[in-house]
C-alpha cells in the first residue's frame, strides 16, 4: 500500500446542493459591507473546483450532516439545516476542518471579498509589501543588562 | 552509470548541499542522488492568488498530505507530533522559515552541566569557524551583539521589526526579558546575486523572490559549478557492502522506476533524521542483519523533534498580518537550566507576525472566535490583521523509545518500506511546554493582547528531525564518530540532523550545515588515511 495515491472524489448533484447550502450557512452575505455569501456562483464554483486533497473528508462531512439531519441536508428547510449544521460544527474534528478549509480558501481569495476586507486583489509576488520603519532604540534595556549566555 | 564514483551523497537538502560544495575542491568525482526535483521559483505559491490554498496542498509541510510522487509516506499514527519536510533539491529548506540560530556553548555539554543525556564529542569552539563559513555561504541577516550568544557577526542587517515586532518588543521590555532580532537565512539586502526580501509574507511556501536561503540557491549552484553532479528523481533503496564490510555503492530507482546500481568509494548519507535511518535499516545483509552501521542498536533511536508551543494574541491595534517574513525577533530568557522551573534545559521564543486572510478565517472558525452564520463578518474584521504571537522551541532530550523503524506494510511508490515514527512526549517536555505557554501568555498580555490562545504541543510541528544516528566516541552507544564516520563501516558518513547528540532549544539547520562543513573538512584533512 502507498499513501501517495491521493483519491479524487467528485460530488453528486445532491452533495453539491448540500455543500452549497452549508457554505451559505457558514458565510452568509453581508450587504452592508458588500460581502457576497459563500454560495455565490463564482465562489461556489471555485470551492467545488478546489476541493483537492479535502474532497473525501468533505464528502464524509456531508454524509454526517445527512445523518444528523435525518434526510438529505440540501433539501431540508432552513431551520432544520441550521440545526444540523450547528451540531456538525460542535462535533468539530477533521471533517469540519476540511469543510472550513474548502470554503475559506475560495471565499477569502475572491476579488470582491479581498477589497471588502481592505486588501488589494493580487498575489504577494512580485510587488511584496512595505513594513513600518524600525525603532531599534527598543533594544536599549536589553543591551543594558549585558551578556546572559552560559559559559561551558 | 556503473563507473565507480569517489563520493556518493544521498540527499540534496541542507546538509547534502553543504558537504558537496565543501568536498568539491578536492577534485574528486562527486555524485549526489536526490529523489525529488529542482524547484522553480515561478512555481511557488506566492506567484498566484491561490497562495494560501497551495500551501495546504502540493506545498503542504506534511508529506502524507502533500503526497507528491517525489514524496515518501510516513506512518505517523503513533506520534502526537506529525512530520514536516520537503523532498527535492534544497530538501526541507525549500519550505523552512529560515530561522537560523546557532547552538550555544552550553548545548554541547548538557551531561557535564545539567546531568542529562550526553555531551557532544565536539564543542562550540570547534564548530565556530564552520558556523561563520556557513553564515557567509547562506547569507544570514541579524544584528551583532546578542547578549544570549558569544560574539558573532551576521553578514546583513536584521529583518524589519514591523508593527508586530514593535508590539512584542514593547511587551518583552515591560517584562524585563531578553530579546534580539533573529538570525535569519533570509537576505535583508541584495546578497551574492540574490535579491533582498520584499516582505512577501510567505516564506514557508518557497520564496519566489529568492531572498530565502534554500540550499538549491546557495550551496548547490556553487557545488555544481565546482564539478559536482546532481541527479534528481533518483531514490535510494539501500547501501550495499562488499566482502570486507565496506560500503560498495547504492541501489536506487531512477525517474522511470528502473532499478540501478551506483558504485562508490565513499557514501555520505544526508537524508535527514527520518530518511537516513530508513535507508540504514533497509540496508540489511548477512554481515549487517540489523541494518547498516547499527552494531550499537542506536540507528533509528533517540528521535528528537523540539516540541513546539504556539502562543498567540489578538490586539486592538493592527499588526503586520501576512506582510513581512515570519521571522522577526527571539527571546532566550528561558534558555538555560533553572531547576526551580521544574524542568531541565530550556527553550527559545521565536516571535512571528500574523496570518493571511484564508488562515485567519480557518483558525478563527476552528477556535470558535469567528462564528458560522450571522456575526461571521463582524468577528472576522475584528481579528484579521490583529493577531501576532510566538512559538516556543523546547529542547527535546534523547530517549531510546522514540524511534524511526521500517513499517511492515506501508511502502513508497518504488516499493521501499516507509518509515514509522513512534514518539512519546516526555514529562520534562510537558513541563517545559506548560512553562512556555504561561510565560508566553504573560508577555502577550504585557504587550496589550486582549485575547490569548495556544496549542502545545503543536501537532503539525515535526520539522526538526534529529538524533537517529547519533555521534559519539563510544561505538556501543553511538552510530558515527566525532567527525561523522560510521563506527562500523569506515567509508560511510552521516551529515544530517541524525547525528545530533542532543537537540538544544533552537532550530537545527544552521548547526546541521556547519556540521556538514566540519565533517567535510575532517575528511579532507584525512584523505590519505580516511578509512583507518
Ligand atoms: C515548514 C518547515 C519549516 C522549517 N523551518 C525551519 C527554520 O525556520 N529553521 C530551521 O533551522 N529549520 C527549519 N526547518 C527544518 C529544516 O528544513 C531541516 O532542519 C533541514 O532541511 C534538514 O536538513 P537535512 O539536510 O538534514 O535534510 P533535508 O533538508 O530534509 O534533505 C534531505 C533530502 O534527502 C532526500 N532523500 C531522502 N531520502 C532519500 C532517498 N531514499 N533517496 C534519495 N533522496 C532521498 C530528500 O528528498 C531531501 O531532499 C523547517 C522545515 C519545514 C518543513
Amino acid at each position: 500500500m502507498s499513501l501517495n495515491e491521493a483519491p479524487m472524489t467528485a460530488l453528486t448533484d445532491a452533495q453539491c446542493r448540500s455543500l452549497r447550502a452549508l457554505a451559505a450557512l457558514m458565510i452568509p452575505a453581508d450587504p452592508a459591507t458588500s460581502m457576497p455569501a459563500a454560495d455565490d456562483d463564482a465562489i461556489f464554483a471555485d470551492i467545488l473546483a478546489s476541493l483537492g486533497r479535502d474532497a473525501s473528508q468533505v464528502v464524509a462531512a456531508l454524509d454526517a450532516l445527512d445523518a444528523l439531519a435525518g434526510g438529505r441536508f440540501g433539501d431540508l428547510a432552513p431551520a432544520a439545516q441550521a440545526a444540523a449544521a450547528a451540531r456538525l460544527q460542535a462535533a468539530g474534528g477533521p471533517m469540519v476542518l476540511a469543510l472550513t478549509r474548502a470554503v475559506a480558501q475560495s471565499y477569502y481569495r475572491d476579488d470582491r471579498v479581498m477589497r471588502a476586507i481592505g486588501l488589494e486583489p493580487r498575489p504577494p509576488f512580485p510587488q511584496g509589501h512595505a513594513l513600518e520603519p524600525n525603532d531599534w532604540s527598543l533594544l536599549d534595556p536589553v543591551r543594558a543588562r549585558g551578556p546572559i549566555w552560559r559559559e561551558a | 552509470m556503473v563507473d565507480t564514483v569517489d563520493v556518493l551523497i544521498i540527499g540534496a537538502g541542507a546538509a547534502g548541499g553543504a558537504i558537496a560544495w565543501s568536498l568539491a575542491d578536492t577534485r574528486m568525482r562527486i555524485v549526489c542522488l536526490e529523489q525529488g526535483d529542482w524547484m522553480k521559483p515561478s512555481d511557488y505559491p506566492s506567484n498566484g492568488r491561490d497562495w494560501e490554498a497551495r500551501q495546504l496542498a502540493e506545498f503542504h509541510y506534511n508529506p502524507n498530505r502533500r503526497a507528491r510522487d517525489t514524496d515518501y509516506p510516513i506512518n505517523e499514527d503513533d506520534t502526537p507530533i506529525k512530520i514536516a519536510n520537503f523532498n527535492g533539491v534544497g530538501g526541507g529548506t525549500i519550505l523552512y522559515a529560515g530561522h537560523y540560530p546557532r547552538f550555544h556553548p552550553s548545548d554541547f555539554r548538557v551531561r557535564s552541566l545539567d546531568g542529562v543525556a550526553d555531551d557532544w564529542p565536539i564543542d562550540y569552539v570547534t564548530l565556530a569557524p564552520f558556523y561563520a563559513e556557513n553564515d557567509r555561504m547562506t547569507g544570514v541577516s541579524g544584528l551583532a551583539g546578542d547578549p544570549a550568544y558569544p560574539p558573532k557577526e551576521p553578514v546583513m542587517p536584521p529583518l524589519p521589526l514591523g508593527r508586530s515586532g514593535t508590539t512584542l518588543a514593547t511587551g518583552l521590555n515591560r517584562m524585563g526579558w531578553h530579546w534580539w532580532p533573529s538570525d535569519s537565512a533570509i537576505a535583508s539586502t541584495e546578497y551574492e546575486g540574490r535579491a533582498g526580501c520584499i516582505n512577501l509574507g510567505h516564506c514557508t511556501g518557497g520564496c519566489a523572490q529568492g531572498a530565502k536561503a534554500s540550499s538549491d540557491i546557495t550551496y548547490w549552484p556553487a557545488a555544481i559549478r565546482a564539478g559536482v553532479e546532481l541527479r534528481t528523481r533518483c531514490r535510494v533503496r539501500e547501501i550495499t557492502v562488499n566482502a570486507e564490510g565496506m560500503a560498495s555503492g547504492v541501489v536506487y530507482y531512477d525517474a522511470d522506476g528502473v532499478e540501478r546500481f551506483q558504485a562508490a568509494e565513499v557514501v555520505i548519507l544526508a537524508c535527514n533524521g527520518i530518511g537516513t535511518p530508513r535507508i540504514l535499516l533497509n540496508s540489511v545483509s548477512g554481515r549487517f542483519p540489523n541494518g547498516l552501521a547499527n552494531s550499537s542498536g542506536q540507528v533509528g533511536r533517540n528521535l528528537m523533534f523540539h516540541p513546539y508551543a504556539q502562543i498567540y494574541g489578538y490586539f486592538d491595534a493592527p499588526q503586520d498580518g501576512h506582510r513581512g517574513p515570519g521571522n522577526c525577533i527571539w527571546s532566550q530568557e528561558f534558555y538555560e537550566t533553572d531547576q526551580s522551573r521544574g524542568f531541565v534545559r530550556g527553550y527559545t521564543f521565536e516571535f512571528t507576525r500574523g496570518q493571511g486572510p484564508v488562515q485567519a478565517a480557518i483558525t478563527g472558525m476552528m477556535t470558535g472566535r469567528i462564528p458560522w452564520g450571522a456575526g461571521h463578518h463582524a468577528a472576522y474584521r475584528k481579528l484579521f490583521g490583529h493577531r501576532t504571537g510566538m512559538v516556543a522551541i523546547c529542547e527535546d532530550l534523547p530517549e531510546e523509545h522514540n524511534t524511526v523503524t521500517l513499517d511492515p506494510v506501508l511502502t513508497d511508490g518504488n516499493g521501499i518500506p516507509a518509515p514509522k515514527v513512534t514518539y512519546r512526549l516526555s514529562e520534562n517536555s510537558r513541563r517545559m511546554l506548560d512553562h512556555a505557554v504561561a510565560r508566553g501568555t504573560e508577555v502577550l498580555r504585557a504587550a496589550g493582547a486582549h485575547d490569548v490562545g495556544h496549542e502545545a504541543p503543536l501537532a503539525v510541528g515535526g520539522w526538526h528531525l534529529m538524533g537517529t544516528a547519533r555521534m559519539g566516541t563510544d561505538p556501543e552507544r553511538s552510530v558515527v564518530n566525532e567527525w561523522g564516520r560510521s563506527h562500523d563501516v569506515k567509508n560511510l558518513f552521516v551529515v544530517d540532523g541524525s547525528v545530533f547528540v542532543t537537540s538544544a532549544g533552537v532550530n537545527p539547520t544552521c548547526t546541521i550545515q556547519a556540521l556538514a562543513l566540519y565533517v567535510a573538512d575532517s575528511m579532507k584533512r584525512r584523505l590519505a588515511t580516511l578509512f583507518e
